[in-house]
């Protein structure tokens, strides 16, 4: 029997949506080896978070609060997780791939003496999991033979969890953290500010590359995400360019995105392009070069100018609404 | 200021990989390697953090087969000062690699040591994190910096990390922006595409590289009996999507995602 740990993150006490596809990991996990998922909420409201996710089917969820926890700290985390590990007797600790977690999870599989599978796609048994390497062109079926195994899974790739079994009580852990003797010190962020879903989770994602030509020019693929209540994204070349934040970049070294559309607009569709949005429903590209290899992944190409055609489709998006 | 750099020997990012037939492998025949973009994106992190304090040395190690010293010689010629190849056949999972890392840098004892965020072959993207536990060292993955790489602040060369008072000011990139985190050295950074613009090698560069001190050991020396626990058991191609069709302008457009794929 193996029990799974999910990391589950919050912000506000809510949930956050990407994370929500560790969950379904987890339930498949424990499906395949007949054991039991329990959660790991970390942080300043760490228990509302909790009453959100308790109808998962979870068997317990670990909450660890106090202000140790305000400002993620991979030192004051891999305790925690390390102790709930220990507390369910976890055999898999896992949770969806975001930022954190790629910081998170080697640290605590260093500290488990685990062997961790990235970016896990799909679920074959409770040791052996598929993923994606050389961005994405290649499949991947490994087997992690430690006793204690770890898995950050890919969003897009696991749908939303499916509620069930009884309400999943919480158990708060007390973790010790002497901040002083902590290595790495909280100095500040600086966050990028979007009213537009978060191109992971969002159902429509427009994303514009070098062919917006400019800072300026990618207000086209803004109005064209906002036409349609879209989620942005952007290739690398742009967010090297300073012309968008970097967090927008899509690819295999930036988000990966599975929406039902995705809208590439001058982009050319390098494989680390595709690699972070051919999972994609339905793809559309727009691109003036006809031999644009994004033309090879998308489902409806339209071969002209982004400044003559994006505003017609806007247009018609407005009259249909 | 001594700093210990990861090089990886990887497939060049510009071939397309293709999988054996019986999903044993890749397809290698007539494969170019380079240097692991991230590591190079490392390396030159190091060189300016090296340079800006005016005196230093900087070590660039890897772990692989014996032609993975094409890759050290590259980084050498791009201004490193001297070579710790870690002979390995095989796979080498990320914690094997991390232990040996350890290895390495118990003996050299460098100040700081940089890591790129992820190699371009197994994409596992660990080895970083995994190192500062082993070594008890905080880490500041996915270290990148507000000015563009199109920017002054970028031609100017300076480096992106800033080291003062025996610690070093990391700008972190996260989901939804940027975080700035200060670490007690010797710490671990991992490198993101934006912290620097890596300098290519001069051929003076390459000439000086071959004169390099390059010292040789064996993965199996330095960590007995470690194994890899990251097993492979096949590779596949990936879905291919099938092709899709040209139209001929927007109204068309429209009219398909609005009645056809019915996502519009
Ligand atoms: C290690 C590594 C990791 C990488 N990771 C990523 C990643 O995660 N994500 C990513 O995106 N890239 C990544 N890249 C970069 C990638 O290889 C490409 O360089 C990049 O995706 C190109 O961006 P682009 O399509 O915007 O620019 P370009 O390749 O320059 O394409 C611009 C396109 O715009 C079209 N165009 C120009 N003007 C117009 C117009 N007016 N109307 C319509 N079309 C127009 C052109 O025909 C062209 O096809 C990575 C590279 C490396 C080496």
């Amino acid at each position: 029997m193996s029990n799974v740990l999910i990391i589950v993150e919050q912000a506000g006490g809510k949930p956050k949506k990407a994370t929500l596809a560790g969950i379904t990991f987890g339930q498949q996990v424990a499906q395949k080896s007949g054991g039991q998922v329990h959660f790991l909420i970390i942080g300043p409201g760490a228990s509302a978070a909790a009453s959100e996710v308790a109808g998962y089917g979870a068997a317990k969820t670990y909450v660890v609060e106090g202000a140790a926890f305000e400002n993620y700290l991979v030192e004051a985390c891999t305790p925690a997780v390390v102790t709930a590990a220990k507390a369910c007797n976890a055999s898999i600790v896992a949770g969806a791939a975001t930022s954190t977690t790629k910081d998170l999870l080697p640290r605590v599989a260093a500290r488990l003496d685990a062997a961790m599978a990235s970016d896990v796609t799909a679920v074959v048994d409770a040791k052996t999991f598929k993923r994606p390497m050389w961005a994405g062109n290649v499949t991947a079926t490994v087997e992690l033979t430690s006793n204690i195994k770890v898995c950050s899974v890919r969003v897009a790739e696991f749908d939303a969890p499916a509620k069930g079994g009884a309400t999943t009580a919480t158990e708060k852990l007390d973790i010790a953290v002497d901040a002083g003797a902590m290595k790495a010190k909280f100095v500040g962020r600086k966050e990028v500010k979007s009213t537009r879903p978060d191109a992971t989770t969002a159902d429509i994602v427009v994303s514009g590359g070098r062919g917006v030509k400019s800072a300026e020019g990618f207000k086209i693929v803004e109005q064209l995400a906002d036409s349609l209540g879209a989620g942005i994204g952007a290739s690398r070349a742009i967010c090297d360019a300073g012309w968008v934040p970097n967090d927008l970049q899509i690819g295999q070294t930036g988000k990966i995105v599975a929406p039902n559309l995705y809208i590439a607009l001058g982009i050319s569709g390098a494989i680390q392009h595709l690699a972070g949005m051919k999972s994609s429903k339905t793809i559309v590209a727009i691109n003036k070069d006809p031999e644009a290899p994004i033309f090879t992944v998308a489902d409806y190409g339209l071969v002209g100018d982004i400044t003559v055609e994006v505003p017609q489709l806007i247009e018609k998006i407005k009259q249909s609404r | 200021m001594k700093i210990l750099v990861t090089v990886k020997r990887v497939e060049d990012y510009e071939v397309k990989i293709k999988v054996k037939p019986d999903g044993s492998g890749i397809v290698t025949d007539q494969m170019k390697y380079v240097v692991n973009p991230f590591d190079e994106i490392a390396v030159e992190e190091a060189l300016r953090v090296r340079d800006a304090a005016g005196s230093g040395e900087v070590v660039v190690t890897t772990i692989g087969v014996a032609d993975a010293q094409q890759q050290l010689r590259t980084a050498l010629a791009m201004g490193a000062d001297r070579g710790v190849h870690v002979l390995a056949d095989g796979n080498v999972d990320p914690m094997m690699a991390a232990k040996a890392f350890k290895k390495v840098i118990e003996a050299e004892k460098p100040d700081l040591v940089i890591l790129g965020k992820q190699a371009i072959d197994d994409d596992q993207g660990q080895v970083g994190a995994m190192l500062a536990e082993l070594l008890g060292w905080g880490q500041g993955t996915f270290a990148s910096k507000e000015d563009s790489l199109e920017s002054d602040a970028e031609k100017s060369k300076q480096p992106a990390l800033k080291i003062a008072n025996g610690r070093c000011e990391v700008v972190r990139e996260v989901d939804g922006g940027l975080e700035t985190l200060s670490l007690a050295m010797p710490c671990i950074v991992t490198t993101e595409l934006r912290l620097n613009l890596p300098r290519y090698a001069s051929l003076p560069g390459i000439m000086k590289a071959k004169k390099k001190p390059l010292q040789e050991m064996k993965l199996a020396e330095l960590v007995p009996g470690a194994e890899a626990r990251v097993k492979v058991v096949k590779l596949e191609p990936p879905k291919e999507r099938k092709a899709g069709i040209k139209v001929p302008d927007v109204a068309t457009l429209f009219d398909k995602l609005h009645n056809e794929a019915k996502v519009i």
